[in-house]
Parts: C-alpha cells; sequence; structure tokens
C-alpha cells in the first residue's frame, strides 16, 4: 500500500516536472521557480531540521549569489555560466568568518543575527554606485543573448539548471544525512547536550552545514536572478520571498522530514495559485497556516501521514 | 568640535527608544527563554493603534497611552495563554516560527487596515521643542523625555521584579519553572503577565515612536532588530546595560547619518557586528 502509493506520486512527479519540456514560456518559468523553491527549502530543512540551526537570514545569501553573478558578468565580461559556481563559492567563503561570528549568538538570538547580516549586505548594496546602488543593475544583453538566442530555449536551459540544481541538493542532502556526518546531525537534532558529550563536535558541524547552505544558497540566488536579469537590493535581500516563505513552506510540509520540503513545496504553489490574488489576505493565511501547522501538527504533512500509514498498518511499523 | 558633540548628543538621545523597543523583548527571554519575532510588529501595532484613536477622537496622539497601554498588556496576555504557552519547551524552534508567522500576519492585518502609506502621529509643536545648552549644541525635548521615561521604565520593572511577590514569581520562574510549580504558582499565569508586561511597554514604545518619527506596516522588523542590538550590545539580561546599549546604537546610527543618510541604519548594525566580535557578551555583562 504505502510503497505503492510512493510509486505513482513519484512517477506523477516525474509527469509533472516533464511538463516544462513541452510547455510554454509561462510553465517553463513556474517549474524553474518551483525548482528553484524546491532548493532553498531543502537547504532550509537541512539547516533547521537536522542541524538546528535556525536562520532567518538565507536571503543574504541568495542577494549576494545574485550580485556576485552580475559583477562578475558586468565588470569582469565572465561568461554566466561560468560565473555561477563562483557565485556559490563566493557565498561560502563569505559564510565562513560571518558563520564563526554569528554563532557567538545563542539560539534564538543567532537567528535574529542571521538577520541583521542580511540587513547589512541589502543596505551595503544600496550603497555602491557601482551595482546601481537602491535601484540595481541588469545583465548585459549580449550575455543572455550569449546563452541562447530564443527566449523559450534559454527559459528551458534555466529551468533543466534549476531542476538539476534541485535533485543534486536533494540527493546530496540524502545521502549526507545516511552519512557519519548526517549521523552527528541527527544526534543534535535529537538531543544536542547528550550528542556533545559523546563526542560529536556541535559547533563544528553546525557551522560546516552553514557553509555548505550558504554556497548552495547562492548557486540557486544567482540562477534565479539570472533568469530575472535585472537585480535589485530589495528584491535580493527580500526576508519576505527568500526566507519566509520557505519557512512556511518547511513548517507545512514538515520539518527534519526528508519529504518535508517537496510535499510544502507543492501545498505552497497550489496554495498560491488560488489564493495569491488575495494580496495581504493570502499572506495572513499562509502565516496563520503555518502557525496552525506548529501548534497542531508540529510534525507537518508528512509527520501527519506517516502516522496514519503506522496506524492503520502496525504490523509493518516494525519495532 | 560642537558639531561632533551634538551628533553624539543627538544619538545618545535616540537611545531611549530602541531602549524601550528592547525592554520588552528581554523581558519575556529572560522569564522564558522565548524570542518574540513579531516584536518589532507588535510596537507599530501600538503605534498604528494610537493612530486609530487620533483619527476616530482627535484626541491628542501622547493621551492615547492611557488606552494603548492596557489594551496592549490584554492582548499579550491572551496571545501567550492562548497560543504562546503551547509552544514552549527544549526545543527553541516553534516559539520562533510561530512568532515569525505572526509577524507576517500583524504586518498583513496592518496593511488592510492602513495601506501600505507611512504615518506619523501629530503630535504638534511638542516634538520639536528643544533646549539649546551651548551654541550650536540643542537637546529635543521630545527625545530627552522619552530617554528618561525609558529610564523610569527599567527603573520600575527592576523595582517589580525584585521588590514584589508576584516579580519574585517571575524570577523565580525563569530560574526553575519545575521547581516553582511545587510553591503553587502557575506557570502559564506568570508567563502570560510577563507577555502583558512586555506588550505594555511595546505599545508605550510605539506610541513614542509614532509621534517622532515615521512608521508603516512594514517597519516591524526594522525595529525588532535595533532592540535586539541594544540588548546584545548592553549584554543579555542587563536592563540597563540595554539603556547604555540603546544609546550606543543610537550614537553609531548618528555618526553614519552624518557621513551620508544611506549611512544610517547600516552604521549601527556595523557597530552591533563589531562589538559582537570584540565583546560576544556584550559591553556590560551580567555579573555571574
Amino acid at each position: 500500500m504505502r510503497d505503492r502509493a510512493a510509486i505513482v506520486f513519484g512517477l506523477s512527479l516525474l509527469v509533472c516536472a516533464a511538463i516544462p519540456l513541452f510547455g510554454d514560456n509561462g510553465e517553463r518559468q513556474l517549474g524553474l521557480e518551483f525548482a528553484a523553491t524546491l532548493t532553498l527549502a531543502t537547504l532550509w530543512n537541512l539547516l533547521a531540521g537536522y542541524a538546528g540551526v535556525i536562520s532567518i537570514g538565507q536571503q543574504a545569501y541568495v542577494g549576494l549569489g545574485g550580485y556576485v553573478l552580475f559583477a562578475l558578468t558586468v565588470f569582469a565580461g565572465m561568461p554566466v555560466l561560468a560565473a555561477l559556481p563562483l557565485a556559490a563559492a563566493a557565498c561560502g567563503l563569505i559564510a565562513m568568518p560571518a558563520g564563526r561570528l554569528l554563532f557567538r549568538l545563542r539560539g534564538p538570538h543567532f537567528a535574529i543575527g542571521t538577520w541583521v547580516l542580511a540587513e547589512v549586505f541589502r543596505l551595503s548594496a544600496a550603497q555602491v554606485s557601482a551595482l546601481g546602488g537602491g535601484s540595481g543593475m541588469s545583465l548585459p544583453i549580449m550575455s543572455i543573448l550569449a546563452i541562447s538566442h530564443s527566449r523559450p530555449q534559454r527559459l528551458l536551459d534555466f529551468y533543466l539548471l534549476s531542476a538539476a540544481l534541485a535533485l543534486a541538493t536533494s540527493a546530496a542532502v540524502a545521502v549526507l544525512l545516511r552519512s557519519r556526518f548526517g549521523l552527528g546531525l541527527t544526534a543534535i537534532r535529537d538531543a544536542e547536550a547528550a550528542a556533545a558529550s559523546l563526542g560529536v563536535d556541535v559547533m563544528a558541524l553546525k557551522w560546516i552545514v552553514y557553509v555548505i547552505t550558504a554556497a548552495l544558497t547562492g548557486l540557486t540566488g544567482a540562477l534565479l536572478f539570472l533568469q530575472n536579469v535585472r537585480i535589485s537590493p530589495d528584491a535580493a535581500f527580500s526576508v519576505n520571498d527568500w526566507t519566509a516563505n520557505v519557512i512556511f513552506i518547511v513548517v507545512i510540509g514538515g520539518i527534519g522530514r526528508p519529504a518535508g520540503p517537496l510535499i510544502g513545496c507543492l501545498v505552497f504553489f497550489a496554495f498560491r495559485a488560488a489564493f495569491a490574488g488575495y494580496g495581504a489576505w493570502y499572506l495572513i493565511g499562509l502565516g496563520g497556516l503555518a502557525i496552525a501547522m506548529m501548534l497542531l501538527q508540529p510534525q507537518g504533512i508528512v509527520g501527519f501521514v506517516e502516522a496514519a500509514w503506522r496506524r492503520r498498518a502496525p504490523a509493518r511499523a516494525g519495532v | 568640535m560642537i558639531g561632533a558633540l551634538d551628533i553624539v548628543v543627538q544619538g545618545l538621545l535616540v537611545g531611549g527608544f530602541y531602549a524601550l523597543f528592547a525592554t520588552g523583548l528581554s523581558l519575556i527571554f529572560g522569564v522564558m527563554r522565548l524570542v518574540n519575532l513579531a516584536h518589532g510588529d507588535v510596537i507599530v501595532l501600538g503605534a498604528f493603534a494610537a493612530l486609530f484613536l487620533v483619527q476616530q477622537t482627535g484626541v491628542q496622539p501622547l493621551l492615547c497611552v492611557v488606552l494603548v497601554v492596557p489594551l496592549m498588556a490584554g492582548l499579550g496576555y491572551l496571545l501567550q495563554r492562548a497560543i504562546l504557552n503551547r509552544t514552549l519547551g527544549a526545543n527553541i524552534l516553534p516559539p520562533l516560527l510561530v512568532t515569525f508567522g505572526l509577524s507576517i500576519v500583524i504586518q498583513n492585518g496592518l496593511l488592510l487596515g492602513f495601506s501600505a502609506d507611512s504615518q506619523k502621529l501629530p503630535m504638534g509643536h511638542l516634538t520639536i521643542v528643544s533646549v539649546s545648552l551651548l551654541p550650536g549644541l540643542n537637546v529635543g525635548l521630545y527625545p530627552l523625555g522619552v530617554l528618561i521615561l525609558a529610564a523610569l521604565v527599567i527603573g520600575g520593572l527592576q523595582m517589580f521584579l525584585y521588590r514584589t511577590a508576584l516579580g519574585t514569581a517571575l524570577r523565580g520562574t525563569s530560574d526553575d519553572p519545575v521547581t516553582i510549580r511545587l510553591m503553587g504558582i502557575d506557570n502559564r499565569h506568570i508567563f502570560g503577565i510577563a507577555t502583558a508586561l512586555s506588550f505594555a511597554v511595546a505599545g508605550l514604545a510605539g506610541v513614542l515612536m509614532g509621534g517622532y518619527g515615521n512608521f508603516s506596516p512594514a517597519a516591524g522588523p526594522q525595529n525588532l532588530l535595533f532592540g535586539f542590538e541594544a540588548i546584545i550590545i548592553g549584554g543579555l539580561g542587563n536592563l540597563w546595560g540595554t539603556l547604555l546599549g540603546g544609546m550606543i546604537l543610537g550614537v553609531a546610527q548618528a555618526i553614519g547619518a552624518d557621513i551620508d543618510p544611506g549611512y544610517q541604519v547600516l552604521a549601527g548594525h556595523i557597530a552591533f557586528l563589531a562589538i559582537l566580535l570584540a565583546a560576544p557578551r556584550g559591553l556590560f555583562p551580567r555579573m555571574a
């Protein structure tokens, strides 16, 4: 029953993922947005759900990745595809000292500290006139055309890149969690003090996860703004777009659950498609849904389904 | 020379606002280890409550404090009993995520009720009166009054926490939430009282801020960050340190603003990060 459901679900996902290949520009755009959001949610789930690192400032690296890509393309004349990995590397490098500094703040204070860092990046970007100040900058048309002259083809390329990144990130996180490293992380999630007393270097693990997620978050940001062609400080470092939505997705899907980000993304995009037209009411509904989920069903939809399965088939649940 | 002194004095004066932003945040963290990510939005909610009263009745904005502060306290108590108490525990994630969701809900609720426009409470000439200390050095009476009020609020809270039975219960709950229940004290009620106090100070801060600078539904997070920075600069758990932390943050911002108005907020954030680097426990850590 459970296996069959998983297979049907997996197949329908594959069909959905194939739609943008044959679809129009709008479907490709939606597909790449979905893939990028799934990547961000998977990374945030790794941070908060496994490493116990709660950041509300991941927009720092979405924006930084985007700006590094634009700067390398505009000032160094680099082809955008070559600039993508460099944007990720820059985010990882910046995250190393930034993480060391922010981890001086404990638990909930770390969370606000990450927000301060993102604000520092946003306000700094707005002050640099070479980056266009508060109004931002655009990619030169030549570097866009170098990818492809046809817009549908470009969108298809971007979709494939985003989908590959989402798949690679999900696979990397899954492999990571099964490794010795992941065992340490899971131990931190379940009982931080006990993990520390058994020899897990909690702070070092948290720092490594913070740096890795920063690099991949930066890569996602670079991709997002590459297809957007324009970048500005408020859009690049938006807490609502890159962190609030992602947190809601992970909470609704199931925090600390491998399938949580994917299920959360599906619910989020459906909810958005149905209600985004209601503006502020839509955001109130989304925030309210996340609050209700945290209070009533803290394991999210995935946790709820798992528990329901266990009730229906107690013999298969094992010990 | 007078110019430099003037920048420092203006910065110190603004510190009163930041100390008021920080006090409510620090209080509930001290009592129940809860960081309310919606605290800045609660402050803005207080300002909008006053704006609503002024629009409806035409009353002088400062008088709104009489109504806004108890209303906010009641709201805080109810929120703690109905929602936040259920999130408390060893895991720091639920309270953070629930208050983050609350922040989005408050911001968008205010957006629906009042639009995204920037607002200001019509305080009249109250906010522009100043006394001249030296030629070229004027001290605004309004921010000076706010600074004194912030000191009074902090002094009053210290008196409450250390001299009254309820305050002792609050500190006891903070020190040992299990043992305190053996003394017949209901934690849930004590936590409710703490949040009521936090919201009351936030409401007061909101009205005072609303008459001095502009505010909009989106202004909450910035207030949260300023209050948070004042707490960490001053040293966690030290309310007088928080007042000084607010003043230091104000001075950093004033120096930034003097270089370029665009650097005002940025300079405050950078000063915060620099102090975190140099003195991780803050400048005035509480003695163990």
